[in-house]
């Protein structure tokens, strides 16, 4: 492998803005899989498609419509749930379909402005900017700084909401936070990999490090470890073969959770 | 003696079902109360009311004199352990993450340490809470609600489904607890043999308060305890 790859500057943005999405996805997908919100991820990156259809239209930067639009439907869809007792899969499926819908009927009201929304579909991590790494950064470190502050009642709330409420953590809140959170990881999110595979990034480290049989703080690590690794890996290797890195972060995701199968049917790791 | 716990004229009505009727309770300081009942009683609405979780009830609950409408302060004093708390087998908590949500103040973190020693259950600190049998669950929610030091314990059928020999370490943890940590206990149980054994105030419960006073009084009364396993029995017979 050649090492010039890494003295480029839109490489240096891309590796540093990777890696901060790497951890964030990590951390905020870890709540999100214990509660059983796995695709939770994934509503709120297909809603703000419609998001991001929106700002294309009226001529402002499409992620900040996508961040209004997410944050705005994920906070609904939880109330909804709440309010009329909808169940977790359903309300992601409403959630899901109804972003694609108004995406798909803004851009046909616009006649259609394809190449854009292809960049937001598929991610384009080689081409962020200054700015956006900016950004990517202080919104990482602004949503680690809270999850630290918030550990406990994450957790508590996370493992059984009954004991949380009698320990006095506001579990109603504590709820709506970690969905204003995953709305914003995703939209920040969506420059790595894409609308289409977010879920992915929250999920599959996850998953992987679950299986090492660990207590809270060492999964959370393995996870950021494993995402990480992807992430670098994946943007490096997608450069020297000129392939989508969304695809070949995913991939390498992908196969450590396959490598870890192999050890734990190997016996290797801890049954749990 | 001082009151921890007044239970005044408590109704709860359910939109198809009244749960509790007009129930009035106190618990003294000290007290190892044990509430018996047939399943339906009332005694889980009973707890939820009195842990907050439930707010929709006529009547009034004071803890240590304050309206539990009024002030959530008493959950500080407050330990509850679950029937049996539901969570993924899989769930990346070990036994000393379990015991840290407990407790409210970071710094406390040496207590963990010693409730676990307490409760036999050190050597199990690194393991996670799914890999355990029953009773070392239930053990490690009991240190769960014993880390802050609470004046007050509640439990709520805390051995369903736990084999014997760990229901009797169980309970004489429970008898420590109160004779000499002199916390006071509120536990819910079908078992009358271990009620008798153990607690020292009895309230029997089905929708209204049919007794309750010190649990002498009610086991030596013969009449009084085959009217509860009566009702117990119908009840029984009437969800088969």
């Amino acid at each position: 492998m050649s090492l010039e790859i890494l003295t480029f500057s839109f490489m240096h943005r891309a590796l540093i803005a990777g890696i901060a999405i790497a951890i964030l996805c990590s951390v905020v997908g870890l709540f999100l899989v214990l509660r059983r919100y796995s695709l939770f991820g994934d509503a709120i990156a297909h809603s703000s498609f419609g998001g991001i259809a929106l700002g294309l239209l009226a001529g402002v930067y499409p992620l900040w419509t996508a961040y209004a639009v997410s944050i705005a439907s994920a906070l609904i869809i939880t109330k909804i749930k709440d309010r009329y007792n909808i169940s977790g899969d359903a309300s992601i499926a409403v959630l899901l379909s109804s972003g694609i819908a108004v995406g798909l009927v803004i851009i046909g009201l616009s006649g259609g402005f394809t190449i854009d929304i292809f960049s937001f579909l598929f991610g384009s991590i080689l081409l962020v900017s200054v700015d956006d790494t900016v950004l990517i950064l202080a919104l990482t470190g602004v949503i680690l700084i809270v999850i630290l502050l918030l550990y406990r009642q994450l957790l508590y709330s996370t493992f059984n909401e009954e004991q949380a409420k009698v320990s006095g953590i506001p579990v109603e809140k504590i709820n709506y936070l970690i969905v204003f959170m995953a709305g914003i990881t995703v939209v920040t999110s969506i420059q790595l990999v894409g609308v289409l595979l977010i879920s992915a990034l929250f999920v599959i480290p996850n998953v992987t490090a679950i299986m090492y049989g660990k207590g809270f703080k060492q999964t959370a690590i393995i996870s950021m470890s494993f995402s990480v690794f992807s992430v670098v890996v994946g943007i490096l290797v997608s450069y020297i073969f000129d392939i989508t890195p969304a695809g070949t972060i995913v991939l390498i995701a992908i196969g450590l959770l396959a490598a870890t199968m192999g050890l734990k049917s190997s016996g290797l790791l801890s049954k749990n | 003696m001082l009151k921890v716990v007044e239970i005044s004229n408590l109704t709860v009505q359910y939109p198809d079902v009244k749960a509790l009727d007009d129930v009035s309770l106190v618990v003294n300081q000290g007290d190892f109360l044990g509430i018996i009942g047939p399943n339906g009683a009332g005694k889980s609405t009973l707890f939820a009311s009195m842990l907050g979780l439930n707010t929709r009830y006529k009547g009034m609950i004071k803890f240590f004199d304050e309206d539990i409408k009024k002030s959530k302060n008493y959950l500080k004093e407050l330990g509850y352990v679950p029937q049996k708390p539901i969570f993924e087998k899989n769930f990346p908590v070990t036994v000393t993450d379990v015991v840290r949500m407990g407790l409210r103040k970071e710094s406390d973190e040496n207590k963990i340490d010693e409730i676990l020693q307490q409760l036999w259950i050190h050597e199990l600190r690194e393991r996670r809470i799914g890999e355990l049998s029953g009773g070392q669950q239930q053990r490690v929610f009991i240190a769960k609600a014993l880390v802050n030091n609470p004046k007050i314990l509640i439990l709520d059928e805390p051995v369903t489904g736990i084999d014997q020999q760990s229901i009797d370490l169980f309970y004489s943890i429970l008898r420590e607890l109160n004779s000499k940590q002199k916390i006071t206990i509120i536990w819910s149980s079908h078992d009358l043999d271990a009620v008798n054994k153990l607690a020292n105030h009895v309230a029997c419960l089905n929708k209204t308060l049919f007794f309750h006073g010190e649990s002498e009084t009610f086991f030596s009364d013969d009449k009084l305890v085959k009217q509860y396993s009566e009702a117990s029995m119908q009840e029984h017979m009437s969800h088969h």
